[in-house]
């Protein structure tokens, strides 16, 4: 499913580049290659160019420098009526003056399809959505997660094999959001389609998608499966922009294949696994995800380097227990504890020692 | 629990008990007066200076006592007498005694006015023969008709009994270029009098081929107003506007420099051969005068209306359209065009209301065959022919009403956008 060589990629950028102003680049030489069938998420924060991107693969704006290749051959000069891509917008772009009905039979009326093909064609998309009923509605008389439904089912009705989808659930409420991420999911396995997805909500891109492509900065900084993302961000950017996140800066002590030593700037030894580190000496901000501390010695590997840490609060989140500790002169210093009968409850005050795995700790380039 | 939504509306009841109704309405009335008076000083302007001299005009239109109040015997003759084809001899009786008093009160051209209006030419008959009633001998019908034949004619009796009620739909007959025949019967005047619904039908194409050019010129820039981006729109609303800030007579001075037989546009024309010194066109002082430089007046009032309307289509519509295999014609006549119907109908229906009452630039720049029936108006107005004025834009007003109806109709006023 995922393309490893830009050959059999069904979707590829290849040293893509866009400014807008002639002055600044907001893509980066962008390389990506999409194999067929594939969900691939685009995540950042505002501004890092995932609608940029998005916007010259469907082919409303186009690239500076580089190719944009679908299905082997270039799309750089193809208008985008003829490029056969489905599209999902935010706002859902459901056309005002038009039926449901009337909206999903437009991309096959301009295609010169017969009525009661069309008719067909409707019929399932719409049932797809279980939205059938709703044909002769107008949008305007639709719910937002209802919309949602039609945009979805008018992007899929003339068959495309790639969508895309620029933050289509970001006027969802949470439930709503989840129930959509799911059906969205499930369209996407039983269809076979490629899809493209945008969105800067880091838990619908790890839940939903085959590989997420973190942007910052115009610039691809991670392209990774999810549990990879998560759990082995290649630089700081990644690691603190996926899920919560404990940095502790300090020099490499010991370096022994990736097994690193790291001094922190209190003096502290703690043990990490290097991971963009070169040398002995170098500087580093060590990351640490909450739920990878620990304070209980029998739940440490033997003889892991552990410190000192104190409680400042512990805040009862329901399923999890969060407590924010000093340690090492920082005071936003995160563990979480599962709340079950019997963990041991920390009061504020406490003096505990932490530790964790080696390959918890990643030892980074600092940004 | 208690049904209360099956049980009939009015049992609902406040915590004290009383009904629902009557407690919020109470809590409201002090609002309404306070917004009430609020609203006083400008419902007394808009009533002084809109509402009471629109019921006059109409009013008007319909009141002309020039004869009813200047010829009592006349009058109570009329409504003693039915119509009759053979006028009496007493009739004429009661119209020496009336012109003797007319003489007395110089009040015969008010009298003759009235009549002239659908019987032309009497205004010197009621003159003159006022000034020979003193010394008129019975039979008082051979000596008038001695005095002017005109005193024998069936229509001035018509007419003149039409007229012995100050209250008369006369001036609406006049027109639609109708008049009354020996047998007071509805006929239309000779063919070389119609003069008023033929200019209703040309004001009216004219308003139309004024606010479909108006249209045309107008959509691609309310586009481009919507478009492009702040700093440049801004500069191309500035040149919309400019016609605004500028002087309505400075703007047509323009055109007629540009467009009159030794302007700008026929010397370059002849400068470049296209035709010679004598094949100069004329484009002003004629209709095609009035058709160049009313949309020119008119055109801001069919941008702001587009402008407001575009401004709101989000982009994401057309290219939605066109993702979804639309070409970019398709995109404009099935997404695009259909959005800006409400401005398309507000700025035409602005722009057509507007040139059918227009009056400066068709008396400026339109000549003989340019002119509008709001010219007409003002002609009689000129004349203090105030009732024939006022039929006149009453009609033009009913007319702009059923616009407003029609629009309602087929569009919705809620929807009318104005900028
Ligand atoms: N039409 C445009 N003209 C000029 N600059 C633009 C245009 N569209 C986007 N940009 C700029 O390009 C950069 C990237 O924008 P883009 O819309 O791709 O961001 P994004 O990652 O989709 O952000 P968000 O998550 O907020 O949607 C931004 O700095 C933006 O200001
Ligand atoms: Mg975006």
């Amino acid at each position: 499913m995922v393309a490893t060589s830009p050959n059999d990629a069904f979707v590829a950028f290849e040293h893509v580049q866009k400014s807008y102003d002639g002055v600044s680049l907001v893509v980066k030489d962008l390389n990506l290659s999409i194999g067929k069938g594939e969900f691939l998420t685009m995540l950042g924060p505002s501004g890092s160019g995932k609608t940029t991107c998005l916007m010259m693969l469907a082919g409303f704006e186009t690239a500076t420098h580089g190719r944009i290749m679908l299905d082997g051959t270039n799309i750089n000069e193809v208008p985008p009526h003829k490029r056969g891509i489905g599209m999902v917008f935010q706002n859902y772009a459901l056309f005002p003056h038009m039926t449901v009905g009337e909206n999903l039979s437009f991309p096959l009326e301009v295609r010169g399809m017969s009525k009661s093909d069309r008719e067909a064609k409707v019929k399932r998309a719409l049932d797809m959505v279980q939205m059938y009923s709703f044909i002769n509605r107008r949008p305007a008389q639709l719910s937002g997660g209802q919309q949602q439904r039609i945009a979805l089912a008018r992007a899929l009705v003339f068959d495309p094999s790639l969508v895309l989808m620029d933050e289509p659930l970001g006027a969802l409420d949470k439930q709503l959001r989840e129930h959509m991420q799911f059906e969205i999911k499930h369209l996407h396995e039983s269809l076979g389609i490629t899809v493209v997805y945008v969105t800067h909500d880091q838990g619908e891109a790890l839940t939903m998608s085959d590989r997420v492509a973190v942007f910052n900065d115009g610039r691809i900084q991670q392209l990774a499966t999810p549990s990879d993302l998560y759990e082995r961000p290649d630089n700081s950017f990644v690691a603190q922009f996926i899920g919560e996140n404990n940095k502790l800066p300090g020099t490499i002590e010991e370096l022994n294949g990736d097994k690193a030593l790291v001094r922190l700037a209190t003096g502290e030894l703690i043990d990490a696994t290097a991971v963009n580190i070169k040398e002995k000496g170098q500087q580093t901000l060590v990351s640490i995800r909450p739920e990878r501390v620990e304070f209980k010695p029998e739940m440490m590997p033997a003889g892991a380097h552990t410190i000192d840490a104190e409680v400042i609060e512990v805040i009862y989140m329901g399923d999890i227990l969060r407590a924010v500790l000093r340690v090492a002169g920082s005071n936003d210093f995160v563990m979480k504890m599962r709340n079950t009968l019997s963990q041991t409850r920390l009061t504020a005050g406490q003096k505990i020692k932490v530790g964790w795995h080696p390959q918890d700790a990643r030892a980074l380039d600092p940004m | 629990m208690v049904d209360v939504t099956s049980s009939a509306p009015d049992l609902l009841r406040t915590a004290d008990g009383r009904p629902l109704k009557a407690a919020l309405a109470a809590a409201q009335r002090k609002a309404k007066w306070r917004a009430f008076f609020l609203v006083l000083p400008l419902l007394a302007f808009v009533v002084l200076t809109f509402i009471v001299p629109i019921l006059k005009m109409l009013e008007r239109s319909v009141n002309h006592d020039g004869f009813s109040s200047n010829a009592p015997a006349m009058v109570a003759w009329f409504n003693a007498n039915p119509a009759t084809a053979d006028i009496p001899e007493e009739a004429y009786a009661a119209l020496v005694t009336d012109l003797k008093q007319m003489q007395k009160d110089k009040t015969a051209g008010a009298a003759g006015t009235r009549i002239n209006y659908t019987v032309p030419g009497t205004i010197s008959v009621f003159k003159s023969a006022a000034r020979a009633a003193e010394k008129m001998t019975p039979p008082y019908k051979d000596a008038l008709i001695a005095s002017n034949k005109m005193w024998a004619d069936p229509l001035v009796w018509v007419a003149m009994r039409n007229a012995s009620s100050a209250y008369t739909s006369d001036f609406y007959m006049v027109s639609a270029d109708l008049k009354r025949d020996a047998a007071d019967n509805l006929v239309r005047v000779e063919d070389n009098q119609r003069i008023y619904v033929y200019l209703f039908a040309k004001t009216f194409v004219l308003s139309i081929v004024i606010t479909v050019a108006c249209l045309l010129l107008a959509f691609p820039i309310a586009h481009l107003l919507a478009v492009l981006p702040m700093a440049k729109s801004n500069l191309l609303m500035i040149l919309v506007l400019l016609p605004f800030w500028t002087s309505l007579l400075v703007r047509t001075s323009s055109w007629i420099a540009i467009l009159q037989e030794q302007g700008i546009i026929n010397d370059l024309m002849v400068w470049i051969g296209a035709y010679g010194e004598d094949g100069r066109i004329r484009m002003i002082y004629n209709q095609t005068g009035t058709i160049i430089v009313m949309p020119h007046i008119l055109l801001p009032f069919m941008v702001l209306p587009l402008y407001s309307v575009m401004r709101v289509i989000p982009p994401s519509y057309a290219r939605a359209a066109r993702s979804l295999g639309a070409t970019s014609w398709t995109t404009f006549r099935r997404i695009y065009l259909p959005q800006t119907l409400p401005g398309i109908a507000a700025g035409s229906l602005l722009v057509f209301i507007l040139a059918v009452g227009y009056y400066i630039t068709p008396a400026l720049v339109g000549g003989a065959d340019g002119q509008l029936i709001s010219n007409l108006i003002s002609f009689h107005m000129n004349k203090a022919n105030w009732s024939m004025a006022a039929a006149l834009a009453a009609i033009l007003l009913a007319a702009v009403l059923i616009l407003y109806w029609l629009y309602d109709r087929l569009i919705g006023i809620d929807r009318l956008k104005l900028g």
